[in-house]
């Protein structure tokens, strides 16, 4: 096996160092109750030829390809990624390396980390950015629980339930175990959430918006962190598409406390999910109760610039049950990758990049429009919308399928009172013919 | 002396990114607009961050010198203890981007989406052979949330039997994730002194474990690299009481088609990907922390699963006890491509060889250094292996000091001031992919090191010298703060 070096000779003179007889001595130890019985029960081996051939079999099973379009964001967004970007986060040295623990051995990861804070911080308007979190799901529940941190003896917090559901989910999962309240948020007609019922909580910590929201919306961040800072709590602004704060507003700029979402947008393939990039700023004044890790720069023995792991007494490996998170590995190589996804766009590539998405969308929204369906909700959109059609999409969606083209995302399974309204999204990969296509069959 | 690998070379300075760059230069290629500008909502709109714009040559330049100032497996030997940094596949990369499954979106129907259900099916069974147990969960991103993940599952299975528990034995040779896991469900973590030859004692474990306490978390290979050989008397205790036990699975890596988890008397075993099944650590991530768990938890696993049918693979959301998802989608899959790829490619034999293997370098490495480093407990070691600075100490030279002087020759130092149970740890865990050579290369110059700790300890203290930056200042860095530019 190509991944075991050993000789049989090498392995007899080990043995002998260690002064036993054979592999399986090494193990004479391991209590007869406690041992693996028979065989591995998996197959294999696979040569590479094989194991390639394996892989491929599996990709053609799935609807991908140069021939098959998605028009489904929720989350997952289909964006070019410059080739430089593959290329360059595929290093080795990057992709082979732990944790920063011994930064004179790590300066570029660590360098390439603070450039993404940096970014990251400069892109949402926060203060201070960290290293990453898991994921924007993830990262919005570790958000809620910094929030109840900081708020001491107050045990509620309100979500919007325009949050992408899977998030609320794994909010609940979260917050579940400890003494806490989860309020949702009901949403007015323009698609935007009514914070009206904020004014009834006597012990809110805070209150969690997404824009654009699940269903596309441009949510009002001035106005909500106002509200909530007039009720004592603090503001936290989601996010599952970043390349919105290319063209619009940033949340940091209109007062939210803690800024934090999904970044796969930024130079990740959608691999199904994972692995993607949760990133996460805040203010200043609350970056000793922020989870995860930060690097920080700093001096050599010869005053020369050099970064390092910081604020370290907020972790585990000091504070043990006391740390603000108990996050290790993050996602250190898709922050690195979404730094020189943010560093090659620049800010003229993220503003062109951005407007681009925002007219694509908007052709296809207008084109939907015009063919008889109507906005689920009348507020401001970014790159996907919803829309309810008055008769069954589903045969319509079924013969674009078999044209190669997934028509949206039926919102049914997430909102059962939502029958016949999908979610649309249409990023800068989409043609305008492909559009007119769609559009066509729509109109049929 | 003894030299390793470690020169000088030629390493470029690079400022930071918005130290270069001018507005006009571009390197990105914007797709072909075809759609009209449509009108925007003024009140909306915003100036664009604040970023410089660079031309292509330019970023790659910067990542390419960046990439440079680190060191990784594919630059040479990384025998950090307990993150078993064995060699990464190439073949492993190329598979994570298949084209079918690389531009995969989660949320199609399971029907457009069999190809990669298929692969998540499979390597839960793999996972679940491997260990013994019976159900894996494949959605957490990390060692740290598949622990995370099984506290609430303990969680929720005390809650659904009506048991108020509220403490949880946490060794003192834990990884630090375990507490600060534990502690986010609520329990209060109960320190468990190891017994003096290293191991745990069940006697400690019986004194303490009462009907208030959860169970235990249990690292078996534990961090000073030794086989918790009471694991069966102590899961029995705990399983007395009513309580579960947690297994930390950081160091399967010794003990694959060796030992069975579940026969261990273990209620939920997190993996490391990124450790045992060789996917890459990234420099801090994505990981992969699967959770596999006995048939009586396998209600309490987040959902969705993947389930099969007669007409192929679907997606099960319902189950009343289930805890919800870690995950907003499914886990890092990008990781999970590379992990069956990895257990394809090795099979039943080689897995169980490898572990053969990280045992033996990490006993030859133990056997070699005796005589010059002080050994924490003399017991038979798995794969690592965990030493002190006591012998040195006496020439004013501390762990850090001779981890630093390695750095000069090319190594990246072992794992050092953990566990935390060993005063100055040196924890060296090899892996199975090194091969004698390197090892032996790797032996004499740590010897040589000792022998420079005697006689020039000032080089130590100095050391490293041939890297891009020397010792940096901790110290400011966390008293005052710049964490961005």
């Amino acid at each position: 096996m190509r991944y075991l070096p050993h000789t049989e000779e090498e392995i007899a003179e080990m043995l002998a160092v260690i002064g036993q007889q054979s592999l399986a001595d090494l193990f004479a130890h391991i209590p007869a109750d406690t041992r693996f019985q028979g065989e591995l029960d998996i197959p294999g081996p696979l040569s590479e030829w094989d194991l390639t051939t394996h892989l491929e079999v599996l990709g053609q099973s799935m609807f991908t390809g140069s021939s098959r379009a998605v028009l489904i964001g929720a989350g997952s967004y289909d964006h070019h990624i410059p080739e430089i970007v593959r290329s360059l986060s595929g290093r080795s040295e990057f992709l082979t390396a732990y944790t920063p623990y011994q930064p004179e051995m790590a300066q570029g990861t660590l360098q390439g980390i603070f450039e993404f804070q940096t970014l990251t911080a400069r892109l949402l308007g926060t203060e201070v950015a960290n290293a990453s979190m898991y994921d924007g799901a993830s990262a919005l529940a570790e958000a809620l629980l910094m929030a109840l941190r900081i708020g001491k003896k107050k045990r509620t917090v309100a979500i919007s339930s325009a949050i992408h559901p899977h998030y609320r989910e794994v909010v609940k999962t979260y917050l579940e175990p400890g003494p806490f309240e989860i309020v949702e948020l009901s949403l007015g007609d323009d698609g935007r959430t009514d914070l009206s019922a904020l004014s009834a909580i006597d012990d809110l910590a805070g209150v969690a918006i997404q824009s654009p929201n699940f269903f596309g919306i441009i949510e009002d961040h001035q106005q909500g962190a106002d509200f909530v800072h007039g009720l004592g709590a603090l503001y936290i602004a989601c996010f599952s598409e970043p390349l919105t704060f290319g063209l619009f507003k940033n949340p940091g700029s209109a007062g939210a406390d803690i800024v934090c979402g999904e970044g796969q947008s930024f130079g990740m393939t959608q691999s199904f999910g994972g692995s993607g990039l949760g990133m996460f700023g805040c203010k200043q004044e609350f970056v000793r109760n922020m989870p995860g890790r930060v690097v920080g720069q700093t001096v050599d023995k010869d005053g020369k610039r050099g970064f390092v792991l910081t604020l370290s007494t907020r972790e585990q490996h000091i504070r043990r049950e006391k740390a603000t998170s108990n996050i290790c590995s993050n996602q250190g190589l898709c922050a690195m990758t979404a730094a020189i996804y943010m560093a090659t766009l620049g800010h003229t590539g993220m503003r062109q990049l951005a407007r681009l998405n925002y007219d694509k969308a908007a052709y296809l929204r207008k084109g939907l429009l015009a063919a008889g369906a109507k906005p689920l909700f009348s507020g401001p959109v970014f790159n996907e919308f919803a829309v309810v059609f008055e008769k069954d999409f589903t045969p319509v969606r079924q013969r674009l399928l078999d044209q190669g083209i997934a028509a949206g995302l039926s919102l049914e399974p997430y909102f059962p009172d939502l029958g016949n309204a999908f979610l649309f999204c249409a990023t800068e990969t989409v043609s305008r013919a492909l559009i007119d296509e769609l559009l066509e069959e729509v109109r049929r | 002396m003894t030299h390793g690998p470690g020169t000088n070379g030629l390493i470029l300075e690079e400022p930071l990114l918005w130290e270069k760059g001018k507005p006009g230069r571009e390197a990105y290629s914007l797709p072909h607009r075809d759609v009209p500008e449509e009108t925007v909502d003024q009140n909306l709109l915003g100036d664009g961050p604040e970023f410089t714009d660079l031309g292509e040559l330019d970023v790659v330049r910067h990542y390419t010198r960046l990439s440079q100032w680190n060191f990784g497996i594919d630059t040479g030997m990384y025998p950090l203890g307990s993150c078993t940094m064995k060699y990464n596949p190439k073949i492993n990369e190329k598979m994570a981007a298949t084209a079918g499954l690389a531009s995969a979106h989660p949320l199609l129907e399971a029907d457009l989406s069999q190809g990669i259900l298929k692969l998540y099916y499979e390597l839960e069974q793999f996972l679940s052979a491997i260990t013994g147990m019976d159900a894996v969960s494949l959605q957490p991103s990390a060692g740290a949330q598949g622990e995370l993940t099984a506290m609430l599952m303990f969680a929720a299975y005390f809650r659904k039997k009506g048991e108020q528990r509220t403490k949880i034995l946490i060794p003192d040779t834990a990884h630090g994730t375990n507490p600060a896991s534990a502690a986010l469900c609520g329990f209060t973590a109960i320190p468990l002194a190891s017994g003096k030859h290293g191991i745990l004692d069940p006697t400690a474990v019986e004194e303490l474990m009462d009907d208030e306490t959860v169970g235990i978390m249990v690292t078996n290979p534990n961090t000073l690299g030794l086989f918790e050989e009471h694991i069966r008397e102590i899961t029995d205790i705990v399983h007395s009481r009513g309580g579960l036990v947690y297994g930390d699975g950081a160091n399967m890596n010794a003990i694959m088609g060796v030992v069975d988890i579940k026969r261990c008397g273990i209620d939920a075993v997190h993996l490391n990907l990124h450790k045992t099944f060789s996917t890459p650590h990234g420099g801090g991530g994505p990981g992969s922390g699967p959770v596999c768990v006995t048939a009586e938890l396998a209600p309490y696993l987040p959902v969705p699963r993947v389930a099969r049918t007669g007409e192929g693979y679907v997606l099960d959301t319902q189950s009343a006890e289930s805890i919800g998802r870690v995950h907003g989608f499914f886990g890092n899959v990008s990781v999970l491509i590379r992990a069956y790829s990895y257990i394809l490619s090795m099979g039943p034999e080689n897995l169980k060889k490898a572990s053969q293997l990280a045992v033996l370098n990490g006993a030859y490495v133990k056997a070699r250094l005796l005589d010059t480093f002080d050994l924490a407990y003399d017991r038979p070691c798995m794969h690592e292996c965990v030493f002190s600075d006591a012998r040195q100490l006496p020439f004013k030279i501390t762990t850090l000091d001779m981890a630093k002087r390695l750095i000069d020759h090319g190594y990246h130092p072992p794992t050092i001031y953990f566990p935390l149970v060993v005063s100055g740890a040196i924890m060296i865990e090899p892996t199975e992919t090194e091969c004698k050579d390197d090892l032996d290369s790797f032996i004499e110059v740590f010897q040589a090191i000792a022998q420079e700790a005697e006689n020039d300890g000032e080089r130590l203290r100095q050391a490293p010298v041939i890297t891009k930056v020397r010792r940096l200042d901790e110290t400011q860095a966390a008293r005052k703060p710049c964490l961005r530019g």
